[in-house]
């Protein structure tokens, strides 16, 4: 861990500010002190938002505003997410283990780094560490990595299972940049593809400051979220699910997806969503959804398996969703 | 006051039971429980000094090459970076187990990606951690050997055996099984990483060390820094887990003396996690053909059993896969082979049961193909092939209670009565496997001193350890039991090589042999307060404080009338060694569900039996058995290290990614432990119990996933991705 000035933010415009000028945020700090101590970011100045009054969860238009700051234990807990959102809590209590969600922020949730052993090992090349320096996982060994949108610089995977849940909600990012200037980001675009600038992760400027997600308001359905794993609990995910179908007379009105662990961002395609839109819910169904969905899909030797194992769990979880009853 | 006693003839007085304090074989909570819960329990870096520096070590980051030089000047330039140390003295790979002499050294010449190269010490720990990330290295590297080959690799001849024509017994066997099994590389992921805090008083060592074994230790760390051994004082008083890691000297106890002579202050060094994982002990993978031929009521008339593992050039241990292989189960005809690939890759040891952890699991794998082959039920195969005599040589076993732990374990798990229904519960498949478990017996020479004060109470001293095993608590229960104290009034002092030589924690053997001495010397102590009583020995009763002969009782303080008696127990293994075969024993049976969609496997229940003669204490022990069948089911379904293809590296070296079993893996385990006394193996009739509980565990997890799925896995651990070919499709184009 390199020497780091470390200041408080008493507003958010001071965060903002510090955050122009080169430093790096920290709230709960689960993802950045461990990258720190193994040298992996280094960042010079540390700017700490915790005092900051973002911890508020709000109605939103009927939708709901998550402060920034509201940890994963809160979200998870909160009885409007368990009953409107319920995919949400299902995938907080995916991740992690108890005491990480009790620190870990929805801000930094979305902005944790890649479990990527290479990017994590600073003995290795990485072009995300490290722009140029090449992709060192290529060749390697590639359980957690992507089969869906990685390029020749860069196969990482996006880690969290919030941000999938998140993905499949349509949430947005909301967003305080320089000279106090607001935005609201769909969460759907806020992360970039790697192409050959995997050090580019996110639609943030230096000087921009998460401040909220935005859930809009609860679409009919069921949803629920699905996450297969190395072992039954404090694993990231091989592959995961958010799914939201609602069925009308046997005829799907509404469907929501994304998928985690198989691509550098939580996955979203509207093209295997909209297939599903109009038509009897079936096994042959939603087949095509994952034919279209696995379409572009490339695998390492360590990760072939992803395939067929998104194709099992998306068909079987929309099974399920689309059952009179739950099993 | 010393006494001697050599195993050269079996110990049948079952002594122990003739006393009637009543505390050994209970489950006695472990007097050291509340330190170690409340934090007061100060392990290796916890004994932090005044003005002691901190040392982090660096590690290379080539396979293979030379150490060129080191910008270790800038370094030194840091702020509160003191040195940058390296040199022919550093350790290049940590100490077998049992050693009793430095391993290879010299940081220089570079062997495996992670070896430690260098260490820079600072004032704190966080400026010699940013010294040492800082630390630029120049390397001239050499091609390395990152994967085992089996066409280059060693074939000691000591190490093969061959009786009968196995080749032709499969030919003619009513049924066979030939196939491979792979394991993968484990570390022993102690929850206390590697630590030692060096102080020097002239040319006198005090280190505070991670270490199971100090008899050896000492010896391996005055080697290595080439002073005298009565120079070297180690303390361990509490170690945070072993599981063979600790059992020889790691790089950091070598490299924390270095800096502390150097720099003439106190020194700690702590490996991080990653480097647990990079610069001490891996089990070795395993590459292992079984051979089994049977008649057709399921008799083996062949066992061959053939294993390729690897290690580093320089190093004589070798996973011995094949340990147990020759005693378990009969047929005339067998073959073992071992072979040894030599790589570029983190020195492999011994790590949680060496041998039989991975070998007797792949044998009871390939039992279950026998079962399946021949109709016949899998407890019943083993019940048939339950040996009299020791197949390899002819030797009497000195216990063998095989079929006892299968009888009591498939009873206590039900299993003559299969789950009614459907196989099948929604996405869930349901399945049930067995497996039998056993692990070499043996002791090592080992003394304690036991101090019987005037006050009546007691005093254990011995450098024999508790790696979070139970000795505190089983060494005061044989003193309160053989001086008739409450356990209260005893007392162990443990963990200091300057107290009697034991053993040492490794190999199942610490219990046995630290108690055997504790009880040797307790034998001695009573003689004398028979004497002091006017009585033989024999006729000498003692309970609670008190001491009864001749139909009187007097308190035990009375009795000592201001003496304090002090005894020396010494045992050593001898003529029982090899006069018969001494195993411990075991089955397991488990129920899985296997996810029919994800290839998910989930243990749902698990049973352990098992005989490792007297039981000294029955919450001990079977903590012991439960940490066992844990990490088989880690060895079953998730535990793998992971070398990277093109320098063997650990690329999953951190607890996040090497995935042991979490709290949500692991059901409800139940364990049995068959009381026994076993009077070859020493003087207090107990055996080894700390390892049993993995020797063939992973087996009964991967037969039940046959047993539910149809599929065979082969290829350990058992993810998902090796069950998703085999299940059936859900695919409905």
């Amino acid at each position: 861990m390199r020497p780091f000035e470390y200041q408080r933010a008493a507003a958010t415009t001071d965060a903002a500010a510090a955050c122009a000028d080169g430093a790096t945020i920290i709230a709960g700090g689960t993802n950045l002190l461990d990258l720190m101590k193994l040298d992996v970011m280094r960042p010079e100045r540390l700017i700490d938002i915790t005092r900051l009054d973002l911890r508020a969860m709000t109605d939103a238009d009927g939708g709901l505003r998550i402060g920034a700051l509201v940890t994963n234990s809160d979200l998870a807990a909160d009885m409007r997410v368990r009953r409107d959102w319920p995919v949400l809590a299902q995938a907080l209590l995916a991740g992690a283990s108890g005491q990480l969600r009790n620190k870990a922020t929805t801000g930094g949730n979305l902005l944790q780094r890649t479990r990527c052993y290479y990017f994590q090992d600073t003995a290795m090349p990485c072009n995300k560490r490290d722009p140029g320096s090449g992709c060192q996982a290529i060749g390697g060994a590639t359980r957690l990595h992507a089969i869906l949108g990685s390029s020749d610089s860069c196969i990482a995977t996006h880690p969290s299972d919030m941000a999938v849940a998140m993905t499949m909600l349509d949430a947005g990012v909301q967003i305080v940049g320089k000279g106090d200037r607001a935005r609201t980001v769909p969460l759907r675009d806020f992360y970039c593809l790697p192409g050959d600038t995997p050090h580019i992760e996110t639609v943030l400027e230096p000087g921009d400051l998460i401040t909220a997600v935005i859930l809009p308001p609860p679409s009919a359905g069921r949803q629920t979220y699905r996450k297969v794993r190395d072992r039954a609990s404090y694993a990231f995910a091989l592959v995961s699910v958010a799914a939201r179908i609602e069925v009308v007379d046997n005829r799907i009105a509404g469907a929501d997806l994304a998928f985690g662990g198989i691509a550098p961002r939580p996955w979203h395609d509207p093209a295997a969503c909209d297939l599903l839109l109009g038509e009897a819910p079936s096994p042959a169904l939603f087949s095509r959804a994952a034919d279209v969905l696995l379409a572009d899909a490339t695998a390492q030797d360590g990760n072939a398996f992803k395939i067929p194992l998104l194709r099992r769990t998306l068909i079987a979880t929309l099974t399920d969703l689309c059952r009179e009853t739950p099993q | 006051m010393t006494v001697h006693h050599k195993m050269d003839e079996p110990d049948r007085r079952n002594r122990l039971d003739a006393m009637v304090q009543g505390i050994v074989g209970t489950g006695m909570d472990r007097p050291d429980g509340p330190d170690k819960v409340t934090g007061r329990a100060t392990y290796a870096h916890d004994g932090q000094i005044d003005g002691m520096l901190h040392g982090v070590m660096v590690r290379s980051t080539v396979a293979k090459g030379r150490l060129e030089s080191m910008d270790a000047t800038a370094v030194e330039a840091l702020p509160g970076v003191r040195r940058v140390l390296h040199g022919d003295r550093f350790l290049r790979n940590p100490a077998q187990g049992t050693a009793n002499e430095a391993p290879v050294q010299g940081s220089d010449d570079i062997a495996y990606f992670g070896q430690p190269i260098a260490l820079v010490v600072a004032d704190t720990f966080e400026q010699a951690r940013h010294g040492a990330q800082m630390l630029h290295v120049l390397y001239s590297a050499l091609l390395a050997n990152v994967t085992p080959d089996g066409a280059t690799a060693e074939k000691p001849e000591a190490k093969q055996s061959s009786t009968g024509d196995l080749d032709a017994a499969m030919d003619a066997a009513a049924h066979t099984v030939d196939q491979t099994y792979t394991t993968p590389g484990h570390n022993s992921a102690a929850m206390e990483p590697h630590a030692a805090i060096a102080t020097w008083e002239g040319d006198a060592l005090t280190v505070r060390a991670a270490c199971q074994m100090l008899k050896y230790n000492v010896n391996e760390l005055a080697d290595a820094l080439g002073i005298a051994p009565d120079r070297v004082r180690i303390l361990s008083p509490f170690v945070g887990g072993g599981f063979g890691s600790k059992l020889g000297i790691s790089p950091e106890t070598v490299a924390a003396a270095l800096a502390a002579r150097t720099l003439e202050r106190p020194v700690a060094v702590a490996l991080s996690r990653q480097q647990v994982f990079e610069a001490t002990m891996r089990r070795s993978e395993t590459h292992q053909r079984i051979r089994l031929a049977a008649d057709a009521g399921g008799r083996l008339t062949g066992i061959g059993h053939e294993a390729l593992v690897s290690n580093l050039e320089d190093e004589e241990f070798s996973e011995p896969v094949t340990q147990a292989t020759a005693f378990l189960y009969g047929g005339e005809n067998r073959v073992i082979g071992h072979r040894i690939a030599r790589v570029n890759r983190t020195c492999a040891g011994s790590v949680r049961a060496p041998g039989e952890a991975v070998g007797v699991t792949a044998l009871e794998i390939a039992m279950d193909e026998l079962a399946v082959a021949s109709g016949i039920d899998p407890v019943e195969l083993r019940r048939r092939n339950i040996p009299d005599l020791d197949p390899s040589d002819d030797r009497p076993f000195s216990s063998h209670m095989l079929r006892a732990v299968l009888d009591d374990a498939a009873a206590a798990f039900g299993w003559d009565t299969p789950p009614q229904g459907d196989k099948r519960q929604g996405e869930w498949l349901k399945g049930r496997g067995m497996s039998s478990a056993a692990r070499v017996n043996t002791i090592g020479k080992s003394s304690a001193r036991v101090t019987l004060n005037p006050d009546g109470t007691a005093l254990v001293e011995t450098d024999m350890t508790d790696i979070g095993t139970g000795t505190y608590a089983i060494l005061n229960q044989i003193v309160a039991e053989m001086l008739g104290l409450p356990p209260e009034r005893v007392q162990s002092r443990l963990g200091d090589s300057d107290l009697p030589a034991s053993a040492g924690s490794g190999g199942s053997w610490g219990a046995s042999s630290a108690g055997s001495s504790v009880f040797l010397a307790c034998e001695k102590i009573r003689q004398n307060i028979a004497a002091l009583c006017s009585c033989e020995e024999e006729a000498l009763t003692l309970k609670d404080g008190t001491a009864i002969s001749d139909n009187r009782q007097r308190a035990l303080t009375d009795v000592l009338a201001g003496t304090t008696i002090v005894a020396v127990g010494q045992i050593e293994p001898g003529k029982t060694k090899k006069a018969v075969r001494q195993a411990t024993f075991g089955a397991f049976f488990a129920e899985v569900a296997i996810n029919a969609v994800t290839g998910e496997t989930r243990l749902r229940r698990m049973h352990g039996s098992f005989a490792a003669g007297r039981i000294l204490n029955a919450k001990t022990a079977r903590s012991q058995c439960l940490g066992g069948m844990t990490f088989g089911i880690g060895m079953a379904l998730t535990e793998e290290l992971i070398h990277d293809p093109r320098d063997g590296h650990i690329v999953n070296r951190d607890l996040a990614e090497y995935h042991l079993p979490v709290n949500a893996d692991v059901p409800q385990l139940t364990v049995n432990l068959l009381d026994e006394r076993d009077p070859w193996a020493n003087p207090i009739q107990s055996k080894g119990i700390g390892e049993l509980g993995i020797c063939g565990a992973g087996a009964a997890i991967i037969n039940a996933i046959h047993d539910a799925t149809g599929i065979r896995v082969r290829d350990l651990p058992a993810t998902l991705d090796k069950l998703l070919p085999g299940l059936e499709d859900i695919d409905a184009r």
